[in-house]
């Protein structure tokens, strides 16, 4: 493979699946070397996504302004009630904090926002500095805590402490210590919690459906839709089913372990995946034929009904090339399968954060010639997409304007996204958007892939 | 109700802000980074700040956005973070190759003790920057300022770190840009051009964030101020910064290093603020007023006519950056209209002073900036007196939705909805544009709320 354009010590993060090929030695979960424009963000950036949804509870954000800025509802996490999540509170700490400390100001800021707000719990999230100007945070929340008779968690998110898988574990440490605080009572023994599904255009809310028409009950939804209640009573559910690249596992694994609940990692999107989800969770009820029975049923009728849809997009899509470059790698495995199912190709795979079984799984997965790549940048997404003669790109904010200019379709399957892409009917959604891009009339006026062809 | 809960009763809050009209130094030092032609911005500190920031400024302005971060681990702000940011530098010059690396800091290196001059003297003496290139730095700490702040700083930079001093003076103006858009940059460009005036704008972000789709990922866009021009900024007659907060400093700071006087003007927008600048810079060009730009005021004057019935009395509540408000508060006062409550983020007394200039007419006016000037204090003083228009960046739709006010978009960021970076608000064509945004939602509005008898076809 040409090297020209990969930045020096990047080889290895870097795979072409080849016949034959002896080791296969991906780096990753290594921090970016310094001097990329690497797509990645920080722990604080993996901390605030996964707490963000839980609608509410306040979320301050304890540092200079930028960081509550930038965070501010910028992911479309969709609550059925309270939204005091979709606000922005920040110390917006100065100078003369910085140099005496802000513990004051943030002692004063959450007594007066329960006081204005009564949320169910609050979490305080760390940002860089706060670690190095020597805040006691965790001091603090004690102590609003026992003044304001509501859980006040510390979320030890400085940005520079690790990458941001593991601002998703400060997370993690935060909800479990709600995890365990309420009363199971009326929990049946037919039960879940689904955990690492934040509800983006109410996608919870579809999952949930699912699975409350197959008989079982859904406690609590971590973090989408979340509520304070409900988490605190999450360890009375039988089972824990986990979505996204391990976001969540952290979790999943601390209430293994505290209260016997085993868990499933599962993901919902495409018909393959999205079908095992519920069928999983249906063998794991087996005692139960009649959960299997409706799971069978709730499949075979959706399926039913998006076949001869997706059909239509196949006739246009099949052959057509995809890049793929996500948050998490686990996405990765379910969009090679979607886009399998309406007879596209994945040239490209990559993530900002995989590890080396997640890599691993992608090399069985793809096809040779697929190029596999950790912690990537526009340079050599660019030099890919154009090398691979990608029709499509699939990723987040960051990504798209570079599809665009290079002439290749683009979907978001981050933040971003605007439709429901997970379950049944967020396949049809998912394959629609990929084909109103794929297929788009824009192409005909655009230079396209280098300004080589048109 | 997105905000339902906030309080009509508006009390003191000690520092904490709610919902900010502002946000931190660095994403403007690194806009402003942008407008140098081939330069790569590069954040000092952690993955996070630089991803916030590209994100923002890829969701304003729909365009890929480069810059590199120094990736700091806990190592790096244990020990400093030299050894990292010399390693940026040989990775950036040897993998990306842009003319200009331009680093800010953040929170987390100005803590640290970080010291970017005497970093980048290093990596100088080090070899580690190629003979042709430059290495520009501005410190922009997080809890200073807001990102109007940050912007200033980097050009202040710019300005320092390139211009020369010596040589025959050129007959030339230095156009000092605030915090602007694209299109904004290009009509100043356009204006000179028709006033017959040579000129050197910068920073130029034209062509950068605004670059045509072509098939390629351009990592360097042909648009930016290029180091010939900046180099001769130093030798220009006079400086002509466009706005105090964001543009002034770095005037300053040539009159200075190189003997260029200056003069400060508003940014022009409105009409006001427009003919300020016009006379600015025909003066300071020695160049005549074309009757081109005479008749671009004319029209802007004659849709003020022509409409002024419907902008009567109307009070409008605005927010957002100061050089941006100062005219922009002023065109309000010129087209009849009531600004009665103004927020900035943006501390600063010569912002405070200017504004207070501009209302001197208008003592019911609220106006606040600095700690606790936020969005969450806007709304409260628009629930105790309503209004009938908001202006703002894109923040503000969460109170025009609530309260059903209608909005007109303007400033930065603008997350949902396009055509700042296309159409200036500058000058008389862009005073016309605004004219156009203000008129079209009063009268969509009374259109959607008129009664059936009353619902008019002519307006």
């Amino acid at each position: 493979m040409e090297k020209i354009g990969i930045l020096e010590g990047r080889q290895k993060q870097i795979y072409e699946k080849k016949e034959d090929e002896a080791a296969f030695d991906i780096k990753c979960e290594t921090t970016s070397l310094s001097g990329s424009v690497s797509q990645r963000a920080c722990v604080f950036c993996g901390s605030r996504v996964v707490l963000y949804p839980v609608a509410d509870a306040l979320h301050v954000v304890h540092g200079p302004i930028g960081c509550a800025a930038y965070t501010w509802d910028i992911r479309g996490a969709v609550s059925s009630g309270p939204e005091l999540h979709r606000l922005s509170f920040s110390t917006d700490l100065r100078e003369m904090d910085v140099i005496y400390g802000g513990e004051k100001k943030l002692h004063r800021s959450l007594v007066e926002l329960i006081d204005d707000y009564r949320p169910k719990a609050a979490f305080i999230y760390s940002t860089c500095i706060i670690g190095l100007i020597g805040d006691d945070i965790d001091a603090v929340c004690r102590k609003v805590s026992q003044e304001k008779g509501i859980p006040v968690l510390p979320v030890h998110s400085e940005g520079f402490k690790g990458t941001k898988k593991d601002g998703y574990r400060a997370a993690c440490d935060a909800l479990m210590k709600l995890v365990g605080k309420g009363s199971t009572e009326g929990i049946g023994k037919y039960s879940i919690n689904i955990l690492g599904e934040f509800n983006l255009a109410g996608e919870a809310w579809i999952i949930k459906n699912y699975y409350e028409e197959m008989g079982i009950e859904v406690v609590s939804t971590m973090t989408g839709d979340g509520r304070v209640g409900d988490i605190r009573r999450s360890h009375g559910a039988s089972l824990n089913i986990v979505q996204c690249s391990g976001s969540m596992v952290k979790l999943a694994k601390m209430m293994e372990e505290k209260y016997g609940i085993p868990y499933l990692r599962v993901s919902y999107f495409g018909i393959e995946d999205m079908s095992k989800a519920l069928y999983d969770v249906a063998k794991h009820f087996s005692d139960n034929p009649a959960i299997m029975e409706a799971a069978k049923a709730l499949v075979s009728r959706e399926v039913g009904e998006l076949y001869p849809q997706l059909r239509e997009f196949r006739n246009e899509l099949e052959g057509k090339k995809a890049a793929i470059y996500v948050g998490g790698a686990f996405k990765a495995f379910s969009l090679i399968k979607a886009l399998r199912s309406v007879g596209m190709n994945v040239v490209l795979a990559g993530s900002q954060t995989g590890n080396k079984d997640d890599y691993s799984g992608l090399k069985e997965m793809c096809d040779e010639g697929t190029v596999i790549v950790d912690d990537s940048n526009p340079v050599e997404l660019s030099k890919f997409i154009l090398e691979k003669e990608a029709d499509l790109l699939i990723g987040g904010v960051k990504e798209r304007p570079i599809a665009y200019k290079l002439g290749v379709a683009f979907c978001d399957h981050n933040h971003e996204r605007k439709i429901p892409l997970a379950g049944f009917e967020g396949m049809y959604n998912f394959i629609r958007e990929v084909y109103s891009s794929v297929m788009s009339p824009v192409w005909r006026f655009a230079p396209r892939k280098g300004g080589l062809s048109s | 109700m997105l905000l339902r809960h906030t309080k009509k009763e508006v009390k003191e809050r000690e520092g904490l802000t709610i919902n900010p009209a502002k946000t931190c130094q660095p994403i403007g030092a690194m806009y402003a980074a942008l407008g140098v032609h081939g330069c790569l911005p590069h954040s000092h500190g952690s993955q996070g700040c630089c991803a916030y920031h590209r994100s923002t400024l890829t969701r304003h302005y729909k365009e890929p956005v480069m810059s590199a971060t120094s990736s700091f681990t806990e190592g790096a702000s244990v020990f400093g973070g030299q050894a990292n940011l010399l390693q940026a530098i040989t990775t950036i010059f040897s993998v990306y190759d842009p003319d200009i690396i331009a680093v800010h800091s953040t929170c987390l290196s100005e803590t640290i003790g970080d010291d970017l001059q005497q970093i980048t003297k290093k990596a100088l003496d080090d070899g580690r920057i190629p003979e042709d290139k430059r290495v520009i730095y501005a410190s922009t700490p997080s809890f200073v300022g807001s990102h109007i702040t940050g912007y200033a700083n980097m050009v202040t930079g710019i300005a320092e770190q390139f211009a020369k001093p010596d040589g025959e003076k050129l007959d030339q103006v230095n156009i000092v840009a605030g915090w602007m858009e694209p299109s904004d940059m290009r009509e100043i460009k356009r204006l000179s051009k028709e006033l017959g005036a040579r000129i050197v704008l910068f920073p130029d972000t034209s062509d950068v964030l605004d670059a045509p789709q072509t098939g390629r990922h351009e990592f360097y866009p042909k648009g930016g101020a290029t180091v010939p021009a900046l180099e001769s900024t130093g030798r220009s007659r006079c400086s002509i910064a466009l706005g105090c907060i964001s543009a002034e400093p770095a005037a300053i700071a040539l009159e200075k290093k190189c003997k260029v006087p200056f003069r400060t003007e508003d940014m022009p927008i409105g009409l006001s603020a427009t003919d300020r600048f016009i006379m600015s810079l025909s003066k300071a060009a020695g160049v005549e007023v074309p009757d081109e730009i005479t008749a671009e005021r004319g029209r802007l004057v004659d849709v003020m006519t022509d409409m002024e019935q419907y902008f009567y009395g109307k009070k409008v509540a605005l927010f957002g950056d100061p050089d941006q408000l100062i005219p922009l508060t002023e065109f309000l006062l010129d087209l009849n209209m009531k600004p009665v409550h103004i927020v900035s983020g943006t501390p600063g007394a010569r912002f405070e002073k200017r504004m207070k200039e501009i209302l001197k007419d208008a003592p019911y006016t609220n106006f606040k900036n600095g700690l606790t000037a936020d969005m969450f204090l806007l709304h409260q003083w628009i629930k105790n007196e309503p209004v009938d228009l908001l202006i703002g960046n894109t923040y503000g739709k969460y109170i025009a939705r609530d309260e059903d006010i209608p909005f007109v978009r303007f400033g930065f960021p603008i997350l949902d909805r396009i055509g700042h970076s296309y159409f200036p608000n500058v000058g008389y064509t862009g005073a016309l544009r605004l004219v156009e945004k203000i008129l079209g939602v009063f009268l969509d509005r009374q259109d959607r709320d008129a009664p059936e008898e009353k619902f008019e076809l002519v307006m």
